[in-house]
């Protein structure tokens, strides 16, 4: 099968031609560098199948970023049949620029002239016939989102790969040229492929090739001696970059026909312009910037919509008592659309139980272990997971149409400075909020970052920023505190442990730039893409792919280790099965590890049952949704250790029906804070533990995929030093406080923490003007 | 006489004539179109008054003030 390669600069739309070649879903954005990774698709439209890579957008072929090295290494090494090389039609010196190191290399390139819609709305005209001769290349107009000549760039491409091409070279500095010349030769004496783009790239003095043909360097070298230049000297890499846009806009200015703006669009512009003024503005910028994060995670997660709960406090609502007060109405609020998609689910998913439960209890006969393992084994787990489905994705349409916008480059912009005080770049900020949604993405995304240090303490700060299946935790957990100490603001500590991990991140990251991964902060240097409106198609692609891998997960990876856990938690070691989950193989196991949590409140302290506390805070190294599923799972042993005395079967029945019935796990944790003794103290610390420990399997395999060799297992230790110590202070600092004063127990954490991030910087600035004076 | 780039007001339009710096940062700063010849406009600040933002070669690019120093042109003043 032929290969063709999709190559361009970031933003220039190959995403959005490659889901329209191959039909795949691919996700797009209007962040420069959201492909990161080939992908590759099947095209099926011509006589033959054509493979279709996807390599993640660059500038130029020169090595800046990882992703950037990709598609270097691919289009030389692998040798694609073709490459098109996508140009943005509304940007063309720019993108032109890759073009002239693209045609260096032997291999049979097609321009595809992208968003010629956009060229066109604006009035300009292009004259391709122009390019192709000059570029000695064929071009073809296109424009990928709304799927115009596709088919014809696809024919060009597919000639054009049948016969071979030769490099050329737009340089025309006479003496360059000439060494350029001799360079190529000694390439073609040691049989070198692609002798052109590897004599020019070492003449460049390219980071690569002057490691990988140190033998020809001093032939540059003994050029460079005698070489001057009236206006650049001897500096040979400003020559050839200026050759190139010299090359680009002598010939290319023409090729364009601007059409001079009228009154009334001149207007559509300013109002661009007066967005972005507003959105950056010096003062307001910031402030905008919060609000925007705060009414994202409002509309998500908020019980009392826009604080409107007050209004209703002395009236009764008109639909006091029918089932649409618990989806739209929680005590005291207006629930948020995340919240009422949340109840929808919860409240099918409760009823499909109770169905399955009675049918097999008909059917089987009451207590049948089929019923046990289908109910509390199974349904209950997936189910537990399944319902927090709407707000994870209602999460990631927010992100989705900020990145879509062109917003979030420039919250990049205005965050720069303040993430250059942690030692680290505005562009860190895009992994790190999109931790928030899950930390896999996340952690891929950290390719675009320069820096390998700045990557590094990246990708472990990243698991810190509560991903969504941490929120199931946070909720469950929350809502037992509220519900056994009557704590009436569960708001209060759902967005402090949000605060805990964002501090935590922010201790970490400045501890780790001034120890081991030592450096100041990488360059800064990155495209502002234009504004736009989002694109429905490409949100709801970015939706449906996120909503399939989630779905595809619970279903994989969660169900099994929930039937896994199922099993432990029924059988004893001598594989029979046990009436006392003490007695099962879990439990055993349970108690073994059970002490090493005891300085972090939730070890030996609690009652014989406080096992499962250990085995959750365990299961959450698969994936965190097992956390939750797993206190549903098991809340049928603290209901026996709470009911040891009772001899009411009917009593148990009912509590343990109320345990499942509740997919919130709500219920489960209160059961289980009373079964086992543990304190509030003891349960915050259970959840900042979680927060802060290892990932869950994908996040690892993702993280060492993406880190450096060797330093996968001290990423390890990392997480495991921070879970423990942050939590054992967590413990530790909150004990001072007896539960009646919980309220303000946790605003002083943060505040505490807050001071503690503050003094370090004190202490840096402290040290840098005692530099100075001295 | 040069001006580098940090020292631009906003709205201030100058020709590149010398770009500093080495290495990978210099490459990265030609391969964005930063290169002698070049026309650039200061269009704004960042809130914190860094990093910049201007527009060159018919788009829009960020860069720090620390980058900026790097990059010295001819003023052609503010407009």
């Amino acid at each position: 099968m032929k290969r063709f390669a999709l190559a361009g600069n970031p933003n220039c739309g190959k995403t959005t031609l490659f889901n329209n070649l191959t039909g795949s879903t691919a996700h797009v954005g209007n962040w420069p560098g959201v492909t990161v990774e080939k992908k590759d698709g099947v095209y099926k439209k011509l006589n033959e199948p054509i493979s279709i890579i996807d390599l993640p957008g660059i500038y130029s072929l020169s090595p800046y970023t990882s992703e950037e090295v990709i598609s270097r290494n691919y289009i030389l090494d692998e040798k694609p049949d073709c490459v098109i090389n996508i140009v943005d039609a509304t940007n063309l010196e720019r993108n032109l620029y890759l073009t002239s190191q693209l045609l260096e290399i032997d291999v049979p390139v097609v321009i595809a002239i992208n968003m010629m819609d956009v060229l066109e709305k604006a009035g300009d005209k292009l004259d391709e016939k122009l390019l192709s001769d000059k570029l000695g290349v064929p071009v073809v107009k296109i424009s990928a989102l709304e799927e115009s000549n596709l088919e014809d760039l696809m024919k060009v491409a597919f000639k054009a790969s049948q016969s071979k091409r030769d490099g050329i070279s737009i340089i025309y500095h006479k003496d360059l040229n000439h060494l350029i010349g001799d360079v190529k030769i000694a390439f073609k004496g040691k049989n070198v492929e692609n002798p052109l783009f590897h004599a020019i790239k070492l003449v460049e003095n390219d980071e690569i090739e002057t490691k990988m043909h140190e033998d020809l360097l001093p032939m540059v070298e003994e050029f460079k001696k005698t070489f001057n230049d009236e206006t650049f000297g001897d500096d040979i890499e400003a020559i050839i970059a200026d050759e190139r846009y010299q090359y680009i806009s002598n010939n290319f200015a023409k090729a364009i026909t601007k059409h001079t703006p009228k009154e009334n669009e001149k207007e559509n512009e300013n109002k661009s312009d007066r967005i972005d003024k507003v959105l950056t503005h010096k003062v307001f910028g910031l402030i905008i910037f919060a609000a925007i994060l705060f009414l994202v995670f409002h509309f998500t997660f908020s019980e009392n919509l826009f604080f409107l709960g007050g209004l209703f406090e002395d009236v009764t609502p008109c639909f006091e008592g029918s089932i649409y007060e618990g989806l739209f109405y929680t005590d005291g609020g207006i629930n948020s659309p995340g919240v009422i998609l949340f109840n929808f689910f919860d409240m099918s998913f409760g009823g499909i139980i109770e169905a399955v439960q009675g049918g097999l209890n008909a059917g089987l006969g009451e207590g049948h272990w089929l019923t046990g393992f289908l109910c509390d084994g199974v349904l209950s787990g997936l189910f537990a997971i399944l319902g927090f489905l709407p707000q994870i994705l209602l999460l990631f349409l927010f992100f989705s149409i900020m990145e879509d916008t062109g917003y979030m480059a420039r919250v990049a912009f205005i965050l720069d400075r303040i993430f250059r005080k942690f030692g680290l770049s505005g562009r860190a900020f895009i992994p790190m909020i999109m931790g928030f949604g899950c930390s896999v993405p996340a952690m891929v995304n950290t390719r675009t970052l320069a820096d390998e240090n700045e990557k590094i303490s990246t990708i472990r700060v990243i698991p810190f920023f509560s991903c969504g299946a941490k929120l199931p935790i946070l909720v469950a957990i929350a809502g037992g505190i509220a519900e056994q100490w009557n704590f009436s603001h569960v708001d209060l500590i759902t967005y402090s442990m949000y605060v805990v991990g964002i501090a935590v991140a922010i201790a970490s990251v400045l501890i780790l730039r001034h120890t081991t991964l030592k450096g100041d902060a990488a360059p800064f240097i990155m495209e502002l893409p234009q504004y736009h409106w989002p694109q429905f198609k490409s949100l709801m692609i970015h939706l449906w792919d996120k909503a399939k891998h989630f779905v595809k997960k619970a279903f994989t990876i969660i169900l099994a280790s929930q039937i896994i856990i199922w099993f432990l938690r029924s059988f004893g070691w001598n594989w029979h099965m046990v009436n006392s989950m003490q007695d099962s193989i879990l439990g055993s196991i349970g108690m073994l590890i059970q002490p090493i949590f005891t300085p972090l409140g939730f070890g030996s302290q609690l009652t014989s049952i406080g096992w499962v506390f250990a085995v959750a805070a365990i299961t959450g190294l698969i994936a965190k949704e097992d956390v939750i599923a797993t206190f549903i799972a098991l809340g049928a042993a603290a209901v026996a250790y709470l009911t040891s005395d009772a001899v009411d079967p009917e009593i148990i029945k009912a509590m343990e029906d109320a345990i499942e019935a509740d997919e919130e796990g709500v219920t489960a944790v209160v059961t289980m804070i009373q079964a086992t003794g543990i304190t509030w103290q003891g349960c915050i610390s259970f959840i900042a533990f979680n927060m802060l420990t290892i990932p869950c399997f994908a996040a690892c395999a993702t993280a060492k995929a993406e880190l450096k060799e060797g330093t996968f297992k001290w990423t390890l230790l990392f997480w495991i030093v921070a879970s423990f110590v942050g939590s054992a202070f967590v413990y530790c600092f909150l004990s001072m406080f007896s539960s009646e004063s919980l309220a303000w127990a946790i605003p002083v954490t943060v505040v505490l923490i807050g001071l503690g991030v503050g003094s370090i910087f004190f202490i840096k600035y402290w040290n840098k003007r005692k530099l100075k004076v001295a | 006489m040069l001006k580098r780039l940090d020292e631009f007001q906003i709205g201030e339009t100058g020709l590149i004539k010398k770009v500093e710096g080495e290495g990978r940062l210099r490459r990265r700063l030609f391969d964005m179109g930063v290169t002698p010849g070049a026309t650039v406009y200061l269009r704004k600040k960042a809130p914190l008054g860094d990093p910049l933002e201007v527009t060159i070669r018919g788009y829009e690019l960020t860069l720090r003030k620390s980058e900026a120093s790097l990059v010295y042109l001819d003023s052609k003043g503010v407009n």
